[in-house]
């Protein structure tokens, strides 16, 4: 809403405050001012000057040769460019040693040999937007009414010397969306007085009812209906004031007619049409949700199409306005309009929503009731709007009112006490506070014994319960002087979760383990979606999607990070270990809520460690990946019940690949990126990993329980098994602690071997076993005696031999 | 023999003074106390003495051995030293050159913030409550006092997936959850972070996914006083300590009344700067009181109890904070972004 400091001061007594201060006011009161527009963007010298002579410029064919007088001793001749220039004109001149916005200064100039002493401006020339100037001024310069004084300020005259405050308004300050609305406001900050507009109407003696008749057949979208009829009107431009405030307020003139319409709607937030009573086709106005298929073109010279989800105006026959919204152009005030019909009705804002959301087109009008206007001023707006057309376009109104009223209105009441208002804040205001900001915002109360019983004003809809009233007093009474307080009562300590406590050591470890947190979008593709997943559902697709790319919820988190690893490799980063902890999105059925699953997955590519100047440099491999994870385990004390087992999973190298199992459930897997993949994301040699975090978290787990530092020494024996190739290292290390018992402390793998020096189709992997017993000194007889079944079970179980 | 001994001792001392290694040393100590050594042979020229000689004699020759040795002694260790430093000196390194690397990832600059702020809550007493991000309407909307049809829900553009289920446009779900949880009764006192989604394009100040950090608390006498009170000693611990915070009545549907918070410029101490836009302030939070319809949905007498919540969001702390420019960079990943939130 754009609210013209002048125009304001019609309503409220705005001395001593300016604009700026007036805006900080209303800021603080609640209602944001975005800006505070000077209109006059520093023009200064422009006139108001007559021109007494045009002809055509001897050398140019598109510049004139005016004489204009100015107002001073002589006329001066000046060049102009515009094509609606003409003899006799009033127009705006830029005197020489005038400055134009942007700081453009006229000096005498000689135009095609002719000399200029100014320059004849138009509305644009002078800072006002395009998109604002009347029509028949945008292409040239602008014509002032006759009367205009020669020599007086063009700025004053067009009312260009003001200030606009651009309010921001909430859903719930639909009442600010009128000048008499702000102008209540304003008054109830500052303590001051209202002046509504005075109507003074003369009705003929003819009945309005001869003229028309108005039927509603759809009374919840229309409870009130209400409509004049004036005759006689001589459609011309609007007086100049108005049209400046429309300017003011971001509307182009057009016509009298229909600029007081629109006045009236700044003015009262009541939304006007006006109809050419002649072209409406009938003597009878029927509303009515329009039929499916049914059409009408709009102003905007647009056929559209209803359904009857949309509430139209008819003339009984046909629709001539799509209520609320924008009227027809079957029934547009022309030049040549004579008799007026001026419609004033509430519409519900539902219906008038829907039709704003199915045309893609928003009005000024359908903004307010969308909004809610204030059903207590439709009637009045009326009779204001047929006084002025009686005024300023020659009208003659015609005797009464055709309406229909079905209207239900209940005054709101409000019943507070003033404890309570301080209980809710925390503060300390007294009656006699209350009282007066009660009596600024012109609400009418009584007050009984600290209770206030308020009737709330209709055009304040927002308020209907006593935590309003509490905000109207705590806005007006100032925020700043709400005390600090903290809350008081039972305190109890906060803590994190087990599950949040633990996720923030896996966090911390990862990174201390060498990976970056990364955040990736939740939405991706249809064919991401499912990429990768651990576990897979029917993709869950956004019912209006912004793109495809963002369209359908993950079910793995590796995807995105593959996309962030591509995203550093174009960058020149091609070493990125990255980790993310985040959900992904399994459907469960279409009326519930999907399976909403927390993951971890890493990306890991590039070099892993270098120290270059002692020759170390080390890629990502298998190892590295399984390691962090190992390290994770450990570190969540699971080492122990999980494990890694040779698996193929799609998308990732058939032999590189492992599923890893807590407590012999899959929970995750970690592999090398199929070359394929990894092509189709524009990388080199990377690993991935997935896990089910949840499940790792939530597994149950012992305390820690001290156990005693070994007292006797241990010791160790190496073995090296020689094996067929395709047995695992984990099978035999597992068939070693099995056969080893108690006193088999630690088996570690330290060599493996394949080549020359042994027989196709073998390897050799060495293991260290570390033998200790917490109650004595091991005797060499009995570890000799345990280590031999070591190796007899894994010759029986694996054929293995010690290699010699 | 006497004079023998002054003079061998004479001579041994300088040979000792002589010896440039442990080597030559050893020469001198064999030569001279050697068992044929010059002094070992005056010993046993003894036996020509007279008794009475015997002794003294016996004495000047211990005397003399003692003095060779301990300049034996003394030169070994002068020798044994440099030596121990020459081999020092041998094994000397550039100590500049660089160390081995120690490979370190860190958090993502809006988990940082957010922890901080989760950390800074906790020892309030709050506790973190979490909740689905693909919603219903129900708790989305409705139980927040936006009815279906509210003009309310224009200023969300929400990504549904059907009429009921949406992706969350807020963390707020996860309060009205919280409280139906708690049937009717207090203290509720809860710090909900999460991801949320909004129908926005993405450019440098909008991201269709980003975080909330919302607070709520529901208890008996819960005052606006409180929530001023707290949120300034947030803002105190969490932007400096002379920070001070201002309310402006705002607007949301859930709360009433409602304000925003701004937070005085850390920039320029709330003279006006650019990064304040000049006015002194910065905003960074919505409150309120919680709405009486919403403590109602949620089984929470509203007579009886009261409450506040507020919500922030951590991409715009993280910005003001770091000075970061974009949006974009918290969901890119560039690695070259992401570890310059690598220290305290």
């Amino acid at each position: 809403m754009f609210v013209s400091y002048k125009w304001l001061q019609q309503y409220v007594d705005l001395t001593g405050i300016t604009a700026n201060q007036l805006a900080d006011r209303i800021t603080k009161a609640g209602i944001e001012v975005e800006s505070v527009e000077v209109r006059n963007k520093g023009v200064q010298g422009v006139v108001i000057g007559h021109v007494l002579e045009r002809e055509q410029h001897p050398n140019a064919d598109k510049l004139s040769k005016c004489l204009v007088d100015i107002g001073e001793e002589n006329p001066v001749q000046i060049i102009c460019g515009a094509p609606n220039v003409a003899k006799g004109q009033k127009v705006a001149v830029a005197k020489v040693g005038a400055v134009l916005p942007g700081n453009f200064k006229i000096k005498r100039a000689k135009l095609r040999g002719e000399e200029s002493n100014g320059m004849i401006c138009s509305l644009q020339e002078l800072g006002v937007e395009s998109k604002i100037v009347p029509k028949e001024y945008a292409d040239g310069i602008f014509v002032f009414p006759n009367d205009a004084p020669v020599g007086a300020d063009a700025l004053e005259l067009l009312y260009l010397d003001d200030e606009v405050l651009e309010l921001s308004l909430t859903p719930n300050r639909a009442d600010c969306l009128s000048m008499i609305g702000v102008a209540y406001e304003v008054a109830a900050i500052l303590g001051r007085s209202v002046k509504l507009p005075a109507i003074e109407l003369k009705e003929n003696d003819e009945n309005v009812h001869d003229y028309i008749s108005v039927r509603v057949d759809a009374q919840e979208d229309n409870p009130l209906y209400a409509g004049r009829i004036v005759k006689n009107v001589k459609i011309g431009p609007s007086p100049l004031w108005m049209q400046a405030r429309l300017m003011a307020a971001g509307i182009r003139p057009h016509n009298n007619v229909v600029d007081i319409t629109n006045y009236i709607l700044l003015e009262y937030g009541q939304p006007l049409h006006a109809f050419d009573y002649d072209r409406l086709g009938s003597k009878e106005i029927v509303v009515r949700r329009a039929k499916n298929g049914e059409t009408i073109v709009t102003l905007d010279d647009v056929e559209r199409t209803l359904t009857e989800n949309h509430l139209v105006i008819t003339n009984g026959k046909e629709p001539v306005a799509l209520a609320g919204v924008m009227g027809g152009a079957n029934s547009e005030v022309k030049n040549d309009t004579t008799t007026v019909f001026i419609e004033s009705a509430y519409f519900a804002s539902s219906v008038v929503r829907q039709a704003v959301k199915d045309h893609g087109l928003r009005s000024e009008s359908s903004t307010r009731f969308e909004k809610g206007i204030d059903p207590a001023r439709t009637k009045e707006a009326l009779d204001r709007a047929a006084a002025l057309m009686a005024e300023y376009a020659g009208g003659e109104v015609v005797g009464g009112v055709v309406e229909v009223n079905t209207l239900q209105q209940k005054d709101v009441v409000v019943a507070i006490t003033l404890d309570r208002i301080n209980n809710v804040l925390g503060t300390t205001i007294t009656k006699e506070e209350v009282v007066n900001i009660l009596t600024n915002l012109q609400f009418a109360f009584t007050e009984h014994d600290g209770t206030f019983t308020i009737t709330v004003p209709s055009r304040r809809a927002d308020i209907t319960i006593e935590e309003d009233i509490i905000e109207e007093v705590a806005r007006l009474y100032g925020y700043d002087h709400l005390p600090a307080t903290l809350p008081i009562g039972e305190a109890k300590p906060g803590k994190l979760t087990p599950y949040q406590a633990k996720r923030r050591h896996v966090r911390r470890y990862l990174e201390d383990a060498g990976l970056f947190q990364a955040i990736t979008y939740s939405l991706t593709n249809e064919a991401k979606a499912m990429m990768f997943a651990l576990e897979t559902a029917e993709p869950i697709r956004l019912a209006l999607p912004m793109s495809e790319e963002r369209s359908v919820l993950r079910q793995s988190l590796v995807p995105h990070l593959l996309e962030a690893a591509s995203y550093n490799r174009a960058r020149q980063v091609e070493n990125v270990a990255l980790y993310e902890i985040g959900s992904v999105y399994l459907a469960t059925n279409e009326h519930e809520l999907p399976n909403e699953k927390e993951r971890l997955a890493g990306v890991l590519t590039g070099v892993w460690h270098a120290h270059l100047w002692q020759g170390e440099k080390k890629a990502v491999d298998f190892y590295v990946a399984k390691g962090i994870l190992d390290g994770l385990f450990a570190l969540l004390g699971l080492e122990n019940r999980v494990e890694y087992k040779q698996a193929k999973r799609e998308h990732l190298h058939p032999g590189r690949t492992a599923e890893i199992l807590l407590d012999h459930k899959t929970i995750g897997f970690v592999g090398q990126l199929h070359p394929v993949v990894q092509k189709e994301f524009d990388l080199k040699e990377t690993y991935v990993f997935e896990l089910d975090i949840e499940a790792l978290l939530k597994a149950e787990v012992d305390d820690i329980r001290y156990t005693a530092i070994p007292r006797f020494p241990s010791i160790t024996r190496d073995i090296a098994l020689v094996v067929d190739e395709h047995i695992v290292a984990g099978e035999l290390q597992k068939a070693i602690i099995e056969a080893g018992g108690e006193l088999l402390k630690d088996v570690s793998i330290f060599d493996v071997y394949k080549g020359d020096r042994l027989p196709e189709g073998k390897k050799s992997i060495a293991f260290a076993l570390r033998y200790y017993d917490p109650s004595r000194t091991l005797t060499d007889e009995k570890v000799t005696n345990v280590h031999e079944q070591v190796i007899k079970a894994v010759e029986q179980q694996f054929g293995a031999t010690l290699r010699g | 023999m006497k004079e023998r001994l002054q003079q061998l001792q004479q001579e041994a001392l300088e040979k000792i003074e002589q010896a440039n290694d442990l080597k030559a040393l050893n020469d001198v100590r064999v030569a001279y106390l050697g068992k044929k050594g010059p002094i070992t042979e005056v010993l046993r020229g003894m036996g020509a003495l007279s008794p009475e000689e015997r002794p003294v004699m016996g004495a000047l020759v211990n005397e003399v051995r003692e003095v060779i040795q301990t300049a034996l002694e003394a030169k070994q260790a002068t020798l044994e030293q440099a030596e121990v430093e020459k081999k020092l000196a041998s094994e000397a390194i550039d100590v500049t050159l660089p160390g081995r690397p120690v490979k370190r990832g860190n958090h993502h600059p809006l988990t940082r913030v957010i922890e901080e702020i989760e950390d800074l809550f906790i020892g309030m007493g709050y506790t973190i409550a979490e909740g689905p991000e693909v919603e219903k309407d129900y708790y989305n909307f409705e139980a927040l006092n936006l009815p279906k049809g509210h003009p309310a829900r224009d200023m969300q553009d929400s990504f549904y997936i059907t009429e009921e289920i949406l992706l969350r446009t807020h963390t707020s779900p996860v309060q009205a959850r919280t409280m139906e949880k708690h049937q009717g009764r207090g203290p509720v006192k809860i710090i909900c972070p999460g991801k949320v989604y909004r129908r926005d394009n993405d450019d440098a100040t909008h991201s269709h996914q980003f975080t909330q950090i919302e607070g709520l608390v529901v208890d008996e006498n819960i005052r606006m006083s409180d929530l001023k009170g707290t949120l300034r000693e947030f803002a105190r611990k969490m932007f400096g300590e002379d920070r001070d915070i201002r309310f402006r009545p705002s607007f949301f549907p859930f709360t009433e009344p409602s304000v925003e918070v701004d937070v005085s410029c850390a920039n320029c101490g709330g003279h006006g700067c650019s990064v304040c836009k000049g006015t002194g302030w910065i905003e960074i939070l919505g409150a309120g009181m919680v709405h009486p319809n919403v403590l109602e949905m949620a089984g929470f007498d509203s007579k009886k109890y009261t409450g506040f919540a507020f919500g922030m969001g951590p991409e715009r702390i993280a910005m003001l904070k770091y000075g970061i420019d974009d949006i974009r960079h918290f969901y890119q990943n560039d690695v070259r972004f992401l570890q310059q939130f690598n220290r305290v």
